[in-house]
């Protein structure tokens, strides 16, 4: 089976503070990313793209439907597994970079990006050493390094999310628009390092908005819109 | 963040109530906490979170419910029902509290190493020398410089005096931590600081831990799962981030909502 299989997943918001309005996100989704191949979600700005890769990664609630993940030899669903399941899914099979960088105050960035690795039990050196690779390959000044990413430019912010993205071998990875706020030369490097993980078998589904890159990654696009939940209750 | 796989809790809490009187403390509680894992409580203040904590750390007596804790033996006890030097021992050495106050967590009077040896002496440690190295060791971990070792907490900063109350607590290597607002009253680049530490602590020690706080920020930073509670009552648990980024209960959607931005 693939290593992510979504199978008619629905999800809708009950926003209790506007009286209950109900918000319907998607629904019957389904669709399917195999290993070593890059799908990309498709579709206009508020379709439920990056609500659909939060609820992939556990970060949303879903109303309906099954989430199926490969995990340490098992197929394990998501979308109803209790906390410490969806953490240890994070912490082994499924990796995330999210548009944003959540920084934590007075963690310096090579140590931002190498814990995913210190949490699957590297010694903390090797992760360190990786970490300062992916940094280097990404062109983030080894002067800020040492320096925790708050302060950063938007930029040099994602760049610090991307390489703690990919530094782990999770056989999932999502990726919401890695290079919407990278120049041409890192926009190359990223796509040159999902290339690198399609090689070795990691099943990808992102979000990227810029045409280009999104031509050189995709070996699939999954529209979105076909998705949407017909018009119900308001 | 990491968490050690075991098929066993740390502790398991059941339909855990307190009343004071004909008053609410807690209602109904019931939770598993499993080694390695952050557990936060958040709720305005008169929620019962701290009702909650001081009923499962022993403080205080539960009304009805039962809680039960994984010994180092690997026998489950009953906390409700240890004898007063057992639940002692496990105070002193298998669990740690954090106060809000340190004053309420440390020995304002006696030095600072003092305040870390002895919890190290309440669990056997005897040699003068090995006691004043590892806690100098400690001061270091909490970045309290060696030479305030014979400093008394009075004349340490609110941060300061909060450090050290972690080191006199993580010592002796508890395996299951109450913090109660650990990161309370103090200015926001001290509090930024010690959440740092504790996160760390945590991690490299692989300590279970119940974080009661108000602050939803710390909680995010610091756990991997969340109770919210209203007036008594868990209203939602699950995951820290899922619960702060898609809250269902209506109160939830309410707290997150009024978190302010920067």
């Amino acid at each position: 089976m693939a290593p992510l299989v979504v199978r008619n997943v629905g999800k809708s918001f009950t926003m209790h503070l506007r009286d209950g309005l109900v918000l319907p996100v998607v629904d019957a989704v389904n669709f399917e990313v195999n290993a070593g191949e890059c799908v990309v979600l498709g579709g206009p700005s508020g379709a439920g793209k990056s609500s659909l890769l939060k609820m992939v990664y556990g970060n949303y609630a879903v109303d309906r439907g099954e989430i199926l993940v490969a995990h340490n030899g098992e197929t394990v669903d998501l979308a109803s597994a209790d906390p410490r399941t969806i953490i240890a899914l994070r912490r082994d099979s499924i990796g995330y970079v999210s548009q944003f960088l959540r920084t934590v105050p007075r963690v310096a960035a090579v140590d931002v990006v190498a814990e995913p690795l210190i949490v699957r039990g590297a010694d903390k050196d090797v992760a360190a050493s990786r970490a300062r690779e992916l940094l280097a390959r990404l062109n983030l000044p080894e002067r800020l390094w040492s320096l925790p990413p708050a302060t950063f430019s938007g930029g040099e912010q994602q760049r610090v999310n991307i390489a703690r993205g990919f530094i782990t071998e999770h056989p999932v990875l999502l990726l919401d628009e890695p290079t919407a706020s990278l120049d041409a030369t890192n926009r190359a490097v990223v796509v040159a390092m999902i290339a690198e993980k399609k090689a070795s078998g990691v099943a990808l589904l992102g979000i990227f908005h810029d045409d280009d890159v999104r031509a050189e990654v995709a070996d699939r696009i999954v529209d979105v819109t076909q998705f949407a939940p017909g018009r119900l209750a308001a | 963040m990491s968490i050690v796989d075991t098929d066993e809790p740390l502790l398991k809490v059941q339909n855990l109530s307190k009343y004071f009187g004909s008053r609410v403390g807690c209602a109904d509680v019931s939770f598993e906490l499993w080694p390695g894992e952050v557990l936060a409580v958040v709720g305005e203040s008169g929620s019962g979170k701290t009702t909650l904590l001081n009923c499962v750390s022993t403080r205080l007596e539960a009304s009805a419910g039962t809680a039960e804790y994984r010994m180092r033996d690997e026998k489950f006890r009953s906390l409700f029902d240890l004898s007063e030097a057992e639940r002692r021992f496990l105070m002193r050495t298998d669990w740690g509290f954090v106060h809000q106050n340190p004053a309420d967590g440390l020995r304002m009077t006696v030095s600072a190493g003092a305040n870390v040896g002895e919890r190290m002496m309440a669990t056997g440690d005897r040699h003068y020398g090995h006691i004043r190295s590892t806690a100098i060791e400690w001061l270091g971990r909490v970045e309290i410089a060696e030479d305030r070792i014979d400093d008394q907490p009075r004349a340490f900063s609110g941060g300061m005096r909060q450090r050290l109350q972690i080191a006199r607590n993580l010592v002796t290597h508890p395996r299951l931590v109450f913090m109660d607002e650990p990161t309370g009253g103090l200015d926001v680049s001290v509090q930024a600081r010690l959440l740092d530490l504790l996160r760390g602590l945590v991690t490299d020690l692989g300590l279970a831990a119940i974080v009661v706080t108000h602050d939803l920020a710390v909680a995010r930073l610091l756990s991997h799962r969340m109770m919210v509670m209203k007036d008594g009552r868990v209203i939602e648990h699950g995951l820290t981030d899922r619960v702060l980024d898609d809250p269902r209960e209506a109160y939830t959607q309410l707290l997150v909502s009024s978190i302010l931005q920067v």
